[in-house]
């Protein structure tokens, strides 16, 4: 259950605000203070303590080769993911050369795995990048704007965060036939609003200091103070939430296709591939379940290896200086 | 109501009321963004214009929207949520027969999931980077990771097709009385929203267990030569359950959205698949009503989450402003 879906695994820092807190009490520890001018320093310093982390290095090598599977395996490992072979349905694993069997219309569920892969590799990474990139402008506009600006912004996250992403989507489901690029857009805008809240609760603490009230007593913009002084500070926050913004992308892409909402065939994704399965569930067929879903808690896991790894890699530094 | 409480309290209180009053605009909205408009996908594509227009006139969906949104807030105020187009009866009716099933559904597997996860997180904390903390973190990770309808079909396979213990699927007419009666047919919906439960939780309690332990007073209490176990068990743990239970109340629209999923795959006929079977058939009164409910649910969870926090934690009400 997503997150969107989904309160994350995380600790304080992003399980609370992710779950609807309010600003005051909940408000999430910011979870890097990082100034800009340290960048190069920052960053070795920040990947020699993330490289240090057994889990966040596992979790990358799990992803580096998830990556290769589906971007390089095709080269060597040769199917045909686009046309129904009705002599070649349901094989078990081993069955005429098909290392993992087959599916219901005859694809090699291996080439499949791959096929489908980059969608939901593609999918979740872009739509995790939109939901960050969204999540930051409407949280940085919101905590520099202050006042009664930021209090309606701040409720409009609330009342999207009062809705859950499901529920909507099932309702979307009856309504649209999912293309990729509508899936990356529909994940990105109903996943923005928990680093909306974390960015903004960090764009309060930076709103006072000294630097950006000069910005704002030498007549500088609105504009110009969010976008080179706000956001180059929260780039930290930015970072460790994409990682897990994209966990949560790739798991929310998984629900999708179980709500109606999949990409038509002969396209697919893993969740595709894994809710196709389940009418097998009494058949025996486990090769057209067990695989897809054991990719998805993968590939699902390892972004949230990394995530915690790189939170804390950042949180090292903040208590290293202070 | 001049202290700081009391003003926080009030404050919260206009906030809550806001959100709300925001939902009820996208779920307006949402019903007005439908192609082809509501009666289409009621009447379907076959249906002539002139009953289009007679459905439009009947509902009130000839009129402006402003008046329409009006017409939609002051049925609300009356807790007139409408009528389903398909049941034949009044939302409210449909809502109120079956939220009392979900709730037992979400209501068990979360207490099953906090008497596992509160332990568990303690343990992981004390036992912080050795094996155990590695072993725990990493059921964590892959419990959340884990899409719940996965999980339930692996349960259904093992316990269900292959041992044949348990049933996969309640009986459609079951009341409350009768789920309670046979507990068996809960068993697989309530593991199966109980273990991202357990990983979220678990998670947390270790976080909040973790902060406290570095906290001056529990090393007060370790000077003055109280035992370990005194100390974590009575000290810490009683300080780490302050944001733990708080979670309870945020975490609402999460155990609604598994509540969802486990509803259609067990066939537990609770207020997740009154939603799911009128997703299917367009039955919009039924979904907003729904998503409304639950939209409440979740301003009040958080509501009574800051509220908890700021009466059981003075660290948390001396902040307020």
């Amino acid at each position: 259950m997503t997150r969107g879906t989904t309160g994350g695994p995380g600790t304080g820092d992003r399980s609370v605000p992710a779950a609807g807190s309010s600003p005051e009490l909940g408000a999430p520890r910011p979870a890097v203070a990082h100034r800009a001018g340290r960048g190069a320093g920052m960053a070795r310093r920040v990947a020699r303590d993330f490289s240090r982390n057994r889990l966040g290095m596992v979790g990358l090598g799990i992803i580096v080769g998830l990556v290769l599977f589906c971007f390089v395996g095709p080269l060597v490992y040769h199917t045909d993911q686009v046309h129904v072979n009705l002599a070649q349905v349901d094989l078990p694993p081993g069955h005429s050369g098909h290392l993992l069997g087959t599916d219901d219309v005859g694809h090699d569920i291996l080439g499949r795995l791959m096929y489908g892969g980059r969608n939901s590799l593609e999918i979740g990474l872009a739509a995790g990048v939109i939901a960050v990139w969204l999540g930051t402008l409407w949280g940085a506009v919101a905590g520099y704007a202050g006042g009664w600006v930021e209090g309606l912004m701040m409720r409009i996250v609330d009342a999207g965060i009062a809705i859950p992403a499901l529920f909507l989507l099932l309702v979307v489901a009856t309504m649209v036939t999912p293309t990729v690029p509508m899936l990356i857009v529909i994940i990105g805008l109903v996943s923005w609003l928990v680093p909306a809240r974390l960015v903004r609760a960090e764009t309060v603490s930076l709103r006072t200091r000294d630097y950006v009230q000069v910005v704002k007593a030498m007549g500088g913009g609105a504009t110009r103070a969010v976008f080179r002084h706000i956001v180059p500070n929260v780039v930290g926050t930015m970072i460790v939430n994409a990682t897990f913004q994209v966990a949560d992308a790739i798991l929310l892409l998984a629900y999708v296709s179980f709500l109606g909402l999949g990409l038509p065939q002969p396209q697919t994704d893993w969740g595709g591939m894994l809710s196709n399965g389940i009418q097998y569930t009494y058949d025996g067929y486990w090769w057209m379940i067990i695989p897809a879903g054991v990719v998805i808690v993968l590939v699902v896991s390892a972004f949230n290896f990394v995530g915690d790894a790189l939170r804390d890699a950042f949180e090292v530094r903040l208590q290293g200086r202070s | 109501m001049r202290s700081p409480f009391g003003w926080f309290l009030l404050k919260r209180l206009a906030q809550a009321v806001v959100v709300v009053f925001f939902v009820t605009l996208i779920v307006f909205g949402l019903l007005h963004a439908l192609p082809g408009g509501v009666a289409r996908g009621i009447l379907g594509a076959q249906a002539s214009n002139a009953e289009i227009a007679s459905f439009n006139r009947a509902q009130g969906f000839d009129k402006p929207l402003p008046v329409q949104y009006w017409m939609y807030l002051s049925r609300l105020l009356h807790a007139n949520l409408g009528t389903s187009y398909k049941l034949n009866q009044s939302v409210g009716s449909l809502i109120a027969s079956r939220l009392p099933r979900t709730l037992v559904l979400t209501g068990v597997s979360t207490a099953v999931a906090f008497v596992v996860a509160v332990p568990l997180g303690v343990w992981q904390a004390i036992r912080r980077r050795r094996l155990a903390d590695y072993v725990i973190t990493t059921g964590a990770f892959v419990g959340y990771a884990t899409p719940v309808y996965f999980l339930a079909l692996l349960l259904v396979i093992v316990f269900n097709a292959d041992l044949h213990l348990l049933p996969s699927q309640v009986p459609g007419t079951y009341n409350l009385g009768q789920l309670l009666a046979h507990p068996s047919v809960l068993v697989l919906p309530v593991v199966t929203l109980a273990v991202p439960t357990i990983a979220v939780f678990s998670r947390y309690t270790r976080s909040a267990v973790l902060d406290n332990l570095s906290e001056d007073y529990t090393r007060t209490a370790r000077a003055k030569g109280a035992p370990e176990r005194r100390v974590v068990g009575i000290h810490v743990l009683r300080n780490s359950l302050t944001p733990v239970i708080a979670m309870l109340g945020y975490y609402v629209p999460v155990m609604f959205s598994g509540a969802i999923v486990v509803e259609e795959i067990f066939n537990f006929p609770g207020m997740g698949l009154l939603f799911w079977n009128a997703a299917q058939t367009s039955d919009y009164p039924v979904l907003l009503g729904v998503i409304l409910l639950i939209a409440l649910a979740t301003v009040t969870g958080s509501l009574l989450a800051d509220i908890a926090q700021a009466v059981a934690d003075p660290r948390v009400r001396s902040g307020l402003k």
